[in-house]
This record gives structure tokens, sequence and C-alpha cells, in this order.
């Protein structure tokens, strides 16, 4: 008999049980629309990188330095004829006469010529050609728009009169989210010595953008340039680097998405393997007929196979179809992370993937339901309540192959066969708490069930464990989008709680003032409390290099790799401090705090963060020397501090015992607290007439901007858990169209014995009620303890739950569930008993 | 020469921690194109009886050799195809199966045995036992009697050597039931075929060629 009479049967099968079917291809639809979706668009975006590579540095070569740049590397470049464009950059304060506003801001002096690919977006359009020819400025739009600045209108940088002669739009290969805190001002190269804001310790970046010639090999930058930039301890990057940072950058968020759209498209495969349970079911007569008849086992399993797998096509096929053209939304999801825009179009790649996934891992978890059909006896036919003993050995084959499957796909999207076991184990963790849970709470209901209660209370509670009943698919697919989504919304929380809890505590300051010379700290703390501004502290911050590691110098450290100490640990300048005690960010965790150094020649006891001692190797006592502007000075490592680098304070990699560096060439940080918004506003206003070269962050617009850009990579993997949560309902949906015909025939049996409207509903409206208050608070339950694990090891904070927001999410998703659940009851209410049993029979 | 042989057939079921003999030490043989009926009352075997000598179970232990093949040494597959090959069933409930039309219903057998002419074939029987205006039909939208007359199609639908019946007309009025059984009885003249027959019904038992009887599992009367 041949394969053409199997898919005929399916067929024929299939006619009267399309709404059934139907099932299987609406519980993996969403799941398979989200991977296309993301998938497509990262295939889309690779190509747009692949496209756009010269445009996202502006430049072949971008050199970089916190020094200026030597004269010989700028020689270097003009003998190998190289386009050049010097770049100086910084943060300062810039002021708006207009509107008496001033922002913290990144000064970026420009040499004409870059970008040299692709070009600054500004409006008008030529605008940037017109900042080199006075004292002309370009300004980000969105600091336009936060002072209702214009085009022509004056601002002042340092000691320096800018006229704006447009506003930026785009930079090449920035996202709009790096402009958040400090929005960019671009300035002529030459004017920014006048400005007066270059003096000694401010944070200066030093760039250098490269063109190359036409015909340019790239052996000239291996043998020739490559050495002597490294020679110069100059970072560079080029072309392909920063397509990699990009690409890596954006493909660790698709992977993630990736796993979040694959927990969707399991949750629906959970509702496949359950819809075929009850499908099969419903046809064991059929197939112990087809069996008596002289169908072998694996014809009868076949043609249900061929049923499932067609309608999981469909699924699929539907799913790649909504995917591709729903991936035209996520640019609006993106835009603010990608530094470009990206065309789209079907990738085929992607859909074919998602179909063939969709299609092997629905029949997957259909296959144990399908593999029991080779077990039904023709001997049903004569005996209904006949049955054979079911051999359970393919379930953990099939359970087995599934989890395959999960770790290969995590592993493909996270790139760690870790991270996937990890992953992998989690997943099995959560579905089998939420299952545990269900299966408990049965078991609870059954044991202690309130007899005493009324009918319509006693009959909802039993329909949770009715045979057939879906309570525990449904507690775990419900459960588990409701879990994301809560967790979520508890870390946003968190986050957030910390980062304002360290602004608003009483005598916290809220303003940081830096790049304050020696000088200048006295009369401006004294101006701070004319201002009735609390100046909280002050810092003291000495820029050193390294001299010395245990007694080895730094060309040897750096020549000796065995040593595994990076370039970057040896090469940096330390920004340093030097205090009597520890903070209340840092903890001592070996060795002993040395306070201050009483006489001179006496041993100096320095204190190194964790993470910098791991770097460096370094255990207590040994000896480390470092350059202070050309004076050596021999320390000690005397203890090892752990440092809460998430709160925002003055934190230091090394801190010096008093004594020592006080006489040293330093700057200043002054930490103040302001009570008002309009206080914090004039007191930076006239800081910065007084002091032009000071910059101030406001804490207050840190904690903004962090919301922000929380609020949207958030809102990303919200709309991604809530489409965990919607395949949980189209689970429900599908979960009661096949319970439906026992559900009518109970509702009829109780009209026919004299139940009203009302008690029908109420016992509907109550049995979904419970079904969505298990499932929702089974999920939030899942988030506290993940939440509270979270706060206990990554967020370092006290957990303090929002409890008003779990309520509301428990209100929504038990809302939505009763929602569905009473929308079949509709039926069985307006028509008679008897219509709707025969339409039914 | 025998259709059905049947030798020192045991079966027994579990119920609960208790052992159920339900056929005990059972032996009879029929020949080709002889009826049979087994009777007795409700629990006696009959039933299991059936389906064991029809190849839907196995024994514990004994022998069944059916149209020639010991089905006793046989797996599940292998039966099937023997069942398939030489034999037709009629059920009391029908057993039709109701996603599929009348007609495709009484195609299966043939199908699966691979004929090409199914579709004619079944058409040819469902005029013969008078539905051949309602080919197309879905068992729910057929009467009883109907429904048997399309489960009689489909029994004779392979041409079988032999056709089980388990209490044909358990399930209708006395005049569809009486209609029913002229109808099996015509069917299986015409084609030659052997029967074997359950039921309740002394009157219908008489008109097989022999009775036999069954009570608690062992033959009380042979077969004669």
């Amino acid at each position: 008999m041949s394969a053409s009479w199997l898919f005929k049967m399916a067929w024929r099968d299939s006619r009267k049980n399309t709404g059934r079917l139907l099932l299987f291809t609406g519980s993996i639809l969403l799941g398979i629309a989200a991977l296309v979706a993301i998938n497509s668009f990262s295939y889309n975006l690779k190509n747009q990188i692949d496209l756009e590579s010269k445009e996202l540095l502006g430049a072949d070569l971008e050199v970089q330095s916190r020094q200026p740049i030597p004269d010989e590397i700028y020689s270097l470049f003009d003998s190998l004829d190289l386009e050049l464009s010097r770049e100086i950059s910084f943060a300062s304060m810039i002021y708006f006469p207009k509107s008496d506003g001033t922002r913290l801001v990144s000064i970026r002096a420009l040499e004409v010529g870059f970008p040299f690919y692709g070009e600054l977006g500004t409006l008008p359009a030529n605008a940037q050609t017109q900042i080199d020819e006075g004292q002309n400025t370009l300004i980000d739009k969105s600091l336009m728009l936060q002072y209702g600045a214009s085009v022509g209108e004056i601002v002042k940088v340092g000691t320096l009169q800018f006229k704006i002669a447009g506003e930026v739009i785009s930079i090449p290969g920035q996202t709009a989210l790096m402009s958040g805190v400090a929005p960019p001002v671009f300035i002529p190269y030459k004017l920014v010595n006048e400005t007066g804001l270059l003096k000694k310790g401010s944070r200066i970046n030093y760039r250098a953008h490269i063109k190359y010639p036409d015909q340019f090999d790239e052996k000239t930058f291996r043998e020739i340039i490559k050495p002597r930039l490294e020679k110069a301890d100059l970072r560079y990057t080029d072309v392909a680097e920063r397509k990699k940072d990009i690409g890596e950058g954006y493909s660790s968020l698709a992977g993630f998405l990736n796993l979040t759209a694959f927990v969707a498209l399991l949750l629906g495969c959970i509702g496949v393997a359950s819809s075929a349970q009850i499908y099969i079911k419903g046809k064991v007569n059929s197939i112990a007929v087809l069996r008596c008849l002289g169908a072998t086992g694996n014809q009868a399993m076949w043609i249900y196979l061929i049923q499932i797998a067609f309608m999981s096509l469909i699924g699929s096929v539907a799913g790649a179809i909504l995917g591709s053209a729903s991936q035209f939304l996520l640019p609006g999801l993106f835009n603010d992370f990608l530094p470009f825009e990206v065309s789209l179009s079907i990738s085929w790649a992607s859909v074919f993937q998602g179909v063939g996934l969709g299609v092997l891992i629905a029949i997957l978890f259909a296959m144990s339901p399908l593999l029991d059909i080779k077990k039904i006896s023709p001997l049903k036919v004569l005996r209904a309540s006949y049955e054979a003993e079911k051999a359970k050995g393919h379930v953990y084959v099939v359970a087995l192959l599934i989890l395959v499957l999960i770790y290969l796909f995590t592993a493909a999207q996270l790139k760690s066969w870790w991270g996937a076991f990890v992953f992998t184990i989690g997943l099995v963790i959560a579905f089998g708490l939420l299952s545990g849970l269900a299966k408990l709470t049965m078991w609870l209901i059954r044991k202690y069930f309130p007899v005493k209660r009324s009918m319509i209370f006693r009959q909802s509670l039993s329909n949770l464990y009715r045979p057939n009943n879906q309570t525990a698919v449904l507690i775990v697919s419900i459960g588990l989008g409701t879990a994301l989504i809560a967790t979520l919304l508890l870390s946003q929380d968190m986050l957030l709680n910390k980062i304002e809890f360290s602004s608003k505590t009483n005598n916290r300051p809220n303003m940081v003032l830096f790049d304050i010379q020696d000088d200048q700290i006295d009369s401006l703390k004294k101006f701070t409390e004319d201002l009735e501004v609390s100046a909280v502290g002050s810092v003291p911050i000495v820029n050193m290099r390294l001299h010395t590691i245990r007694g080895m110098s730094v060309e040897d450290v750096k020549a000796d790799t065995s040593l595994g100490i990076s370039d970057r640990i040896v090469n940096r300048e330390y920004r340093v401090t030097y205090r009597d005690s520890l903070i209340d960010s840092e903890t001592l965790i070996k060795g002993s705090w040395q306070e201050r150094v009483e006489n001179q020649g006496d041993s100096i006891f320095i204190s190194l963060a964790d993470n910098i001692a791991e770097d460096m190797l370094a255990e207590i006592g040994d000896p480390i020397a470092f350059n202070v502007q050309g004076a050596i000075i021999q320390t000690y490592v005397g203890s090892i501090r752990e440092v809460d680098w998430q709160r925002i304070q003055t934190n230091f990699l090394v801190v010096f015992p008093e004594g020592v560096l006080e006489e040293a060439p330093k700057f200043h940080v002054l930490l103040a607290r302001y009570d008002s918004l309009p206080q914090s506003a004039s007191y930076q206003n006239q800081v910065i007439k007084k002091f032009p070269n000071i910059s101030i962050i406001d804490l207050s617009l840190v904690i903004e901007t962090i919301d922000q850009i929380i609020s949207r990579v958030s809102f990303v993997i919200r709309f991604m858990a809530f489409l965990s949560i919607l395949t949980g309902l189209i689970v429900l949906i599908g979960s009661i169209m096949l319970s439906k015909f026992q559900r009518i025939r109970e509702s009829v049996l109780l009209r026919t014995l004299g139940a009203n409207k009302f008690q029908i509903l109420s016992i509907n409206a109550l049995e979904f009620f419970f079904l969505g208050s298990l499932a929702s608070l089974s999920g939030i339950l899942i988030a506290l303890v993940s939440s509270w694990v979270l706060s206990w090891y990554s967020f370092d904070t006290i957990f303090a739950p929002q409890f008003a927001a779990l309520a509301f999410v428990y209100i929504i998703i038990t809302g939505i569930t009763v929602l569905i659940g009473l929308s079949n009851s509709r039926q069985i209410i307006r028509k008679s008993p008897l219509e709707i049993l025969r339409q039914e029979m | 020469m025998n259709v059905l042989s049947v030798e020192n057939l045991n079966k027994t079921f579990k119920s609960g921690s208790k052992k159920l003999k339900v056929i005990d030490d059972v032996s009879f043989n029929l020949e080709t194109g002889s009826t049979l009926s087994i009777v007795g009352p409700s629990g006696s075997g009959k039933t299991t009886l059936l389906g064991l000598c029809a190849g839907l179970d196995r024994a514990d232990s004994g022998k069944v050799e059916l149209c020639g093949e010991n089905l006793s040494v046989l797996n599940e597959d292998e039966r099937a195809l023997v069942r398939n090959k030489n034999v037709g069933f009629i059920f009391q409930n029908f057993n039709l199966m109701p996603s599929l039309t009348a007609l495709e219903n009484v195609m299966i057998p043939m199908e699966l045995k691979g004929e090409k002419n199914a579709s004619a074939r079944a058409k040819e029987l469902l005029n013969d036992v008078g539905l051949g205006e309602r080919l197309n039909h879905y068992p729910v939208q057929l009467s009883g009697g109907e429904q048997q007359r399309v489960s009689i199609a489909r029994a004779f639908s392979n041409a079988p050597k032999i056709l089980f019946a388990d209490e044909p007309t358990g399930n209708l009025d006395g005049k569809t039931g009486a209609t029913i059984e002229a109808l099996i009885f015509e069917m299986n003249k015409q084609q030659n075929t052997s029967l074997v027959m359950v039921t309740h019904d002394m009157r219908l038992a008489e008109e097989t060629t022999h009775i036999l009887k069954m009570n608690n599992g062992r033959i009380e009367i042979p077969v004669h």
C-alpha cells in the first residue's frame, strides 16, 4: 500500500476536524513569527553592516589616545600620503544665553574632512561646511529641542561664543543612545584652545581620522602603521573591527530576543503536545477500526503524523509570513540602538529555517501521543474499556530529543555551550516548577475538596481535574509568560530604585562637579555654600602611570606575555585619590588599611580594587611603583577592596593613604547636593559663568537617561514576553475548543436538570478564574523568587517588590483568562439544550 | 477443509489483583462455507472467543488457525495482514469511521489491500445494500440501520473468506434487525463466505448451520 493512500486517508480524516487541527497551527504561529521576524531583521542588518562598513567609522582608520597624538605619527601619515582629520573631544558645559540654560555636553573639536565616508546628517543640510568659516557650532538635535534653541542663536562654550550653524541629526557609526548623558556639540578644531577648556587633568580624547588612498595596500597598515601605533601606545580601530563590534553587539541582543521567541514557540509546542494527546484520544475508536480492517500500527500512526505535520507546516508558513511582514516593525523598536537605517527585504534563509524548525519541533512534541497510536489494539472495537499495556520508553526518548533540540538551538543563539546548558536546565526547572505547582494544586483540591461549599463552587473546582483537563498545560504556558513579564518589571524597578536611592537619600550628593583645578577648589566650595547648595565633599584626583610591578618595568611586563598581564593594565593612566578611610561603597576583603603616612620615607601601603588587583595579579605586600608627572613613588599593596561600581559615587581603582600625594599636581571633584530643580539650574548657570572649565553632572539627568535606556530595552523584552502570554492564551483557546463538547454536555445536562443561565455562567467563570489565578500566581511566585535571587547576586540591593504592579499583572492575566473562558459559554446559554446536543453530535 | 480451527484455547484477564479465566480450554473447527453462532449468557466469553478467532487478540495458550494461517505465532501487524486478506467484520455498534463518508468507509479494506478499483466496487456494494443514493453521507447523517448496511458493505468489500459478526442486530429495532439479518445471510450465501456470529438471539442463531454454546469460558454445548 502506497504513501499516497496514507496522505489520502490523512486528508479524508482531517476534513471533519479542521477546527481542532487548526489548534496546532495557532499554537506555533506566534513563536515562528517572532523567530522569523528577528532572524530576517538580523540578516538584513548584517547585509547593511557589510554595505555601510566604511560609513560606520566614517574613515578607514581611527587612532585614539588620552594624550596628544605624537607629531611623529602625524609625520608618518603625511609621508604615506594619507588624508587626515584631527579631533579633540571632552566633556564640558554649554550655556544657552537665550533660555539661560546650561548642560553637560560632549565637545567635539573637529578638523575639516571627517567623515570621509557617509555624512554628518545636519539641518540645514550643508551646515557642516559652515562650521569652519567662523565661530560656528553644530548642536545635537535633542539638545536644541530641550533648550528651544534655533539656528543662528549664540551659545557659550568655555570662554568663547559660537553661532549655531545647524543641528546634528546623525553621526556615522553612532546611535541615538550614545548621546544620552552628554549630547555632542561640534566646534572648529582650530578654536579649541581658545575655549580655555583644555586644562591639566581634564579627560581629553585625541583622535585622528584617516582615509587611505584608492590604491592602498593593507600591507602598509600591517607592516608600517600598526607597529608604530602600538609602539606609541595608541589605540586604533579600523573598519573590520568596527563592523565586528556593531555586529557582535547586536547579535547578543538578537540572540537574547531569539531565545524569548523560542520560549514562546516551546510554550506553543506544549499546546501542540496537549492538543495532539486529546485529538488522538478522540480518534482511538477510528484507529482500532482501521487496525481491525488490516492497517498496521505504523500506517495508523502515519495518517495522524501527516495531519499534524501538515497543520504545523501551515502554522509555520503563516508564522513565517507574519514574521517577514512584522520585521518592518522592528526598526521602530531598535532605532535607538542602531547607527543606521536598515533596508528590509524577505530573508528566505530565515523563512526556511523558521518553517523547518516549526514543523520539526511541533512533530517532536506531538510524537509521544503519535507513538501511542501504534499500541492501540484492534480489540478496542469489541471492548471499549480494553487498554493495551503502554510502553513508556518512547516518552523518555522523545523528551531527550526535545532537550537536545532546545540545547542545540540555544547554543547556536548564545554561541556558548555552557550558556546553552544553563538556559536548558533553567527552562526545565521553570517548566518542572510550574507543572509541579499545577499538580500539587490539583492534588490539594482533591484532597481537601470543600464538600460543604455551594454546588457552583464545587462544580467549578472539580472541573480543574476532569478527564482530559489541561490545567497543568495552561498553568505552565500562561504561568511562564507571567513569570517573564513580572521578573522584568521587578528587575527594572530594583535597578531604578537602587540608583534613585543613591541620589535621594539625605545628604547624598545629587550633583558632581569635575575638572576643578587645584587653585579653584576652595573658591568653588565657598561659592557653592554662598548659593545655599551643600558641598557634601570633595575628592582630590592625581593622574599617574605604572612604573614597575613587583620590580619589573612596564616594558618588561609588556614583553613577557607569559605573565598574563594585559597591555591595557600597564598602559593606562590611573586616576588616584587619597583618603584615610573606606567609603560606604567599599568593603575591605584582604590586608589592612593604612590611614596615613606619618613620616617621609615610611612605606606607602596603597589599596587596590579587587578587579584591578586580579588583572595585575597583585597580592598583599607586592611592590608597585607609580610615575606621577615624572616623580617615581614606590608603594606596596596594603589592602584589596571590593567596590560596588554600580553606585553613583566617586570610586577608584587605586587609593593612596593621606600624607603622600597632597603636594602632587592634581584636580578635584566636588560632590554637591541641591534641594530643587530650579536651584540646580540656577547654580549650574552661575558656576559656568564663573568657572567655565568646570563640568557638572546632574545625577537626576543620569537617572532619567538610564531610565530611558532601560525603558526602551525593557519594552522590547516585554514585547517578547507578551508573545509568550499570547501563545499561552492561544493554548487556552485551544484547550477550550478541545473540551468544548465535554463542557457542552455537562452544561446541557445541568440545564436539563434545572440549572439557570446565571448558574452555568458562574460555574464557567469560577473555573477560569481559578485557572487564571493559579497560572498568574504561579508565574508571579517564580518571578518573586528569581527577582530575589537577582537582587541578591546581581543588583546587590534590598529586595522590595512592588506588589501593586504585581497585583496589576495578576488582575489583567486572570481577567483575560476569564473573558476567553466565558466566550465559550454564550452558545450554551443562548440555545436550547436539545438544539446544541443535535448540533454537536 | 477448515476455514477456522481452534485448539485448546485459553485466555485470562487481570481484574485488579485477581486473574479471571475467560476462555478455558476451548477447541472446535469450522468448515469452509459453514456458518456458526456463538451463544451464551453475558460474561460467558463469547466476544473474547470471537476476538481471538479473528486475530484481534492473542491467546495465553492454544492455537488458532485462520484460513490456513497459525495466528498464535504471528505478531499484531502480521495478523492485521491476515485480517485484511481474509476477514470481514460486522459490529453491534457499527464502528464506522465518523470522519469518512459511507463510500470511503467501504473503500478502506480494498485500499489497504492495494486494489485499484476500490471506488467502483464500493459503489456496487453500497448499491447492493440499498444505499446507492447515500454514498457521500457521513455516518452521523445515517440512521442506525443504514449505518449497519454500510458496515455490511464494508465487511464484504475485501471478498473475505470468513465474516465475524458481533451482535449485528443488537442495536437495532426488530424490523430493521430482521432486514439486516436477511442481508447478511443473503450476501454470505452469494459470496460463499463462512460466518462466525456472536448473538444472544436464539432465533437468529438457529439460522446458522452450527451453534456453539459458551458458559463461564468453557464450551457447554459443542458445535453441532
